[in-house]
């Protein structure tokens, strides 16, 4: 038998909002409430809130904490100063990437990485493993924090109010007290738009999404989180990312520090010195028409990650595709279950604040 | 649409499309089931004009953010008219399933199909069992 849905400590709230709750990662999870494209403009246009407490948390500590998330993960971890937060890939040897983390440095020798929900478990393992020869602690701290992502350009003061000290800056992660509850609040989020991630403790979510609520923040589902990330570009771990893969092809070289010696870092090194053979690109459909994950590519390749993109109408994706043509601006015919549907390499990101 | 709705003049197919005959053309749609398990519509992909299509069978696909659906026929018959304004407004399928959000007209090639259809009593008792 499958293991039973785990649930959030939100669930009853977004049962109560008229959510629309399915299995996602092994959880219960909202996808939508009022319907994904109001929910997507709200998050453009003023302030929505995600109960994101599917995401896992590793927490590292000791002497060693450095050096061993600096062999673990691409990027130059030694770069992150205390209250600050990093972006990068966790490869296996060959490159492959295993997962795509935030990790946030909470003091000289501790450090917390979220993992993506679907990998936690397999994530928490390897790290396990490869801990064993560092001087350091890895710890599973998934049940010890609720997750919810406060994100539009009403976002930081909606957020500020109930703060007892102003927020830390964009990809700054500090403690402060809301609503004087402990909150590691982290200036990041996944949607394009200005916000903040609030690590709270599983019982102080509550009373912390109710206050959001009456201070005119609404609930997104899932669903507008993915054409909010599509929409700039924001890589999704078993769409766009995956072990087969490297970070390279997938445009994320910038994450990746060779010199660190990370696992998977000269495979990564020889990709970004031969060049790779696929790219992913941003598309757009240029005459109507959705693609979707899985769609081949015409001519060799896939696409990754496809629907509507709301902010912009049309129809947009992500789609490995040949290194030659990958130029923006480069037509390609997109397989869409037997019809041939044409579109053209965009730049990054899809949709700005800047686009009219 | 923010409520269930079911017209009692309409047949209806157990894939969740309605049917509307006038003499030997029959308009087809979606029903508010159909529409409101979608979300909303954010493509309609018409099947042209002059092609044929077979009863129990896709004819067109809807889509929204999230998935892709087939659209199953009520009836047999040959398309003699899409509704256009569905390219540019296909949101229109949620709010007016049965009005302005008809999908294409057909010319029936087997008016005693009908007969396999569903009243309105009879479909609303196959949603709620």
């Amino acid at each position: 038998m499958a293991d039973p849905l785990l649930r959030t400590p939100l669930h009853d709230r977004h049962v109560a909002a008229g959510a629309k709750v399915v299995p996602f990662a092994g959880w219960e999870m909202p996808v939508q409430y009022t319907g994904v494209l109001e929910e997507h403009r709200t998050v453009r246009e003023s302030v929505g809130v995600f109960d994101v407490s599917h995401m896992g948390e590793v927490e590292t500590t000791g002497p060693g904490a450095l050096d061993f998330l600096q062999r673990v993960l691409s990027n130059d971890v030694s770069r992150i100063a205390v209250g600050g937060a990093q972006y990068s890939l966790l490869c296996k040897e060959d490159g492959g990437v295993l997962d795509d983390l935030f990790t946030y440095r909470l003091g000289p020798e501790r450090y917390l990485t979220v993992t993506n929900a679907a990998n936690h478990p397999k994530d928490l393992a390897w790290l396990q493993q490869q801990a064993e020869r560092f001087d350091c602690e890895v710890t599973d701290r998934a049940q010890d924090h609720a997750m919810l992502a406060v994100q539009g350009p009403l976002a930081r003061e909606t957020v500020q109010v109930m703060s007892d000290r102003p927020l830390p800056a964009k990809f700054k992660a500090e403690p402060r007290l809301v609503l004087g509850r402990e909150v590691l609040v982290c200036g990041t989020g996944y949607t394009g738009e200005d916000g903040v991630e609030l690590l709270t403790r599983p019982e102080d979510a509550g009373v912390i999404w109710d206050e959001l609520m009456r201070r005119g923040a609404k609930p997104i589902g899932l669903a507008a989180r993915d054409t909010l990330r599509l929409e700039v570009c924001f890589h999704l771990y078993g769409n766009d990312l995956m072990e087969s893969r490297g970070p390279i092809e997938a445009g994320l070289g910038w994450a990746c520090k060779e010199d660190t010696g990370f696992i998977g870092a000269e495979a990564v090194r020889a990709v970004r010195e031969a060049g790779p053979q696929e790219k992913l690109v941003p598309f757009v459909m240029t005459a109507g028409g959705l693609a979707r994950q899985g769609n081949p590519v015409v001519g060799g390749g896939e696409v990754t990650s496809g629907t509507m993109g709301p902010s912009l109408g049309v129809g947009i994706g992500m789609a490995y595709v040949p290194a030659e043509k990958a130029t923006p601006g480069t037509p390609f015919e997109i397989d869409v279950r037997g019809k041939t549907r044409p579109a053209e390499v965009h730049t990054k990101p899809l949709y700005s604040k800047e686009t009219p | 649409m923010a409520d269930a709705s079911y017209p009692e003049d309409l047949l209806y197919h157990p894939e969740h499309d309605w049917a509307r005959i006038d003499g030997d053309v029959a308009t087809l749609g979606v029903t508010w089931y159909a529409q409101d398990a979608l979300g909303e519509v954010v493509f309609f992909d018409p099947p042209e004009v002059g092609k044929n299509i077979t009863k129990d069978e896709p004819y067109a696909e809807v889509e929204s953010v999230k998935a892709v659906s087939d659209v199953v026929a009520p009836l047999s018959g040959e398309i003699v008219e899409v509704n256009t304004g569905l390219s540019d407004n296909p949101e229109t399928i949620n709010e007016d399933a049965y009005g302005s959000g008809w999908l294409v007209k057909i010319r029936m090639s087997d008016p005693s199909e009908r007969d396999g259809l569903m009243g309105q009593s009879e479909y609303v008792a196959t949603l709620t069992s």
